[in-house]
């Protein structure tokens, strides 16, 4: 039991040690660990304005697929035992959740609701224009566009169905424009965690430069690589986690400016953009912390393989 | 392992070469370091001697040849434990490599803190290592502000804090005035009585035949002679390296 406090206290002790020595090397090399800071701020800025796009973005695609309903238009003068056939068939079909009939003349009264100071123009027709129709909503498990898609493609082949769409066809090219600029920012993400594990790198490189014949007066006195790269691997993890807080401040406080902007113009519900989950401003620091430990480690095995 | 008077070498050097390239610096070096040896390697500049040190501290590989110390084959020693082997050297350099953006007590302390000391433990045996050295008082003074010897001193003080088995020193006085190196070899002794063995790599004769101890010669990288040099007292104030 005491053996094991001890050695607790050792690791504490050492740890303590290692910190002391990072802080130590950050306030020596100021301009060089700030310059690295503001590089990884800056590339973690980039990155999560893309993350904050994409949660928005697809925030706004679930909502708009949840409301995503189907209208299969009838041939004309169906008898009523035809589209009881018909709506029977549509029930039985998977994932339907709710199916209604609208009649022509209801469509039309519908129709000139909607108009309103406009309804003067149907006055003119001799003759209801609009056909019978089935409006279906379907279950939450089917909103999927896919689903969507291949439902109306099984109500097109009913027989008496004339015609079949959903309003949100256009949602379809939208996702794939989605899926586009998802696909752009991993690849962004990828170019600044690169960009930016290769400057912390170089930093870490020219300060191992500077202490060169320290590190070679450690190794002369048997110190192990092990003690002369943690205080290193602890700069590097520091640099990372102000880089990242740093980032996601600065993003916060343009997301504070425009969103509330964005949001009094909208002054619905029609738009609203919310800042990033904790799980994802959690990860995005751990990440940046990653990538100044990576900045290290690449830095330290090249030089410290002489 | 050979024994000498009651005496086991604590360092057996057989056979060994070392190259840079096509230039030989040492050939075929075959030799004894007994425990708690006084040794001298003598010669000229460029005789061997700091290779020699370079190699028993695995500073260098040996070219061709086996280096045994206390048992360990350095031939055979991965790189990983080289720190453990370092461990048992103290060693001393003319130019005292000290870290001169640390203080006297940090570069002290380094040592200690690599082997995982305690810090009340480091305290008070850098404390008692700076009172025997006689710097004490410049516990938190930074090199550059130190004269040649005070910063020999202190190199003394950082390669004796580890306890080691050996104390290597190449040109220890070679850079210091008669009373600094005086001091520098008084503590030699000092540590020398109290059971390391010291080797000492230097051109300087004076200082050899007022120090006394076991004297290897290379010359050209070949090692010419052993001898042993009884101490000659002499005037401090005539003595100096020649």
């Amino acid at each position: 039991m005491q053996g094991r406090h001890n050695r607790s206290d050792f690791s504490i002790f050492i740890m303590k040690l290692f910190c002391q020595k990072a802080i130590h090397d950050i306030r020596t090399n100021r301009f060089l660990n700030t310059v690295t800071v503001i590089t990884i701020g800056l590339s973690v800025l980039i990155v999560s304005a893309f993350t904050l796009f994409i949660v928005n973005a697809g925030d706004m695609m679930r909502d708009w697929e949840k409301g995503v309903q189907l209208m299969a238009y009838l041939e004309p003068d169906i008898q009523e035992a035809v589209r009881l056939e018909i709506k029977d068939r549509i029930q039985s079909m998977p994932g339907i959740a709710k199916i209604r009939f609208i009649s022509s003349v209801e469509a039309l009264h519908q129709l000139k609701m909607q108009m309103k100071r406009q309804s003067a123009i149907l006055k003119g027709l001799d003759k209801n224009p609009l056909p019978d129709a089935f409006e279906i909503r379907m279950t939450g498990a089917a909103r999927d566009l896919q689903q969507v898609e291949a439902l109306a493609n099984r109500l097109e082949s009913v027989e008496g169905v004339a015609e079949v769409e959903y309003g949100q066809q256009w949602l379809g090219r939208f996702l794939d424009i989605f899926n586009l600029l998802r696909l752009a920012g991993y690849a962004i993400g990828g170019i600044f965690f690169m960009a930016a594990v290769f400057i912390v790198a170089n930093t870490i490189r020219l300060v191992l430069y500077s202490r060169q014949e320290e590190i070679e007066i450690m190794r002369l006195i048997g110190a192990t690589d092990g003690f002369i790269k943690a205080p290193f691997y602890i700069e590097g993890l520091i640099q990372g986690a102000c880089g990242g807080i740093i980032g996601i401040a600065a993003l916060f406080l343009a997301y504070f400016l425009v969103a509330s902007n964005i949001q009094q113009d909208f002054s619905s519900n029609l738009l609203t953009i919310r800042f990033l989950p904790p799980v994802i401003v959690l990860s995005i620091i751990l990440c940046s912390m990653f990538v100044g430990w990576l900045g290290c480690y690449l830095s330290l095995k090249q030089f410290l393989k002489v | 392992m050979i024994e000498q008077k009651g005496k086991t070498a604590i360092i057996r050097i057989f056979h060994v070469h070392k190259q840079y390239g096509a230039k030989k610096a040492l050939t075929d070096i075959t030799l004894d370091v007994l425990k708690n040896d006084f040794l001298f390697i003598n010669g000229p500049s460029g005789a061997g001697k700091t290779t020699l040190l370079k190699l028993l501290y695995r500073g260098e590989p040996v070219s061709e040849g086996q280096i045994l110390i206390d048992g360990l084959n350095l031939s055979r020693i991965s790189r990983r434990r080289i720190p453990f082997l370092r461990r048992q050297f103290g060693i001393i350099f003319q130019d005292y490599k000290l870290i001169p953006t640390k203080t006297v007590f940090e570069n002290i302390s380094i040592v200690l803190e690599s082997r995982g000391k305690k810090r009340r433990f480091i305290e008070k045996k850098i404390n008692s290592l700076l009172r025997t050295v006689g710097m004490a008082d410049r516990r938190d003074a930074f090199p550059p502000s130190l004269s040649g010897g005070e910063q020999q001193r202190i190199a003394v003080a950082r390669a004796v804090a580890g306890d080691p088995k050996i104390i290597l020193a190449d040109e220890p006085t070679g850079s210091l005035d008669n009373e600094s190196a005086s001091i520098i070899i008084k503590l030699l002794k000092q540590f020398h009585t109290r059971g390391a063995t010291i080797i000492i790599a230097t051109h300087d004769r004076q200082l050899i035949r007022e120090t006394g101890g076991r004297v290897i010669q290379l010359s050209q990288g070949q090692l010419r002679f052993v001898t042993f040099q009884e101490t000659v007292k002499t005037d401090p104030a005539d003595a100096g390296p020649t």
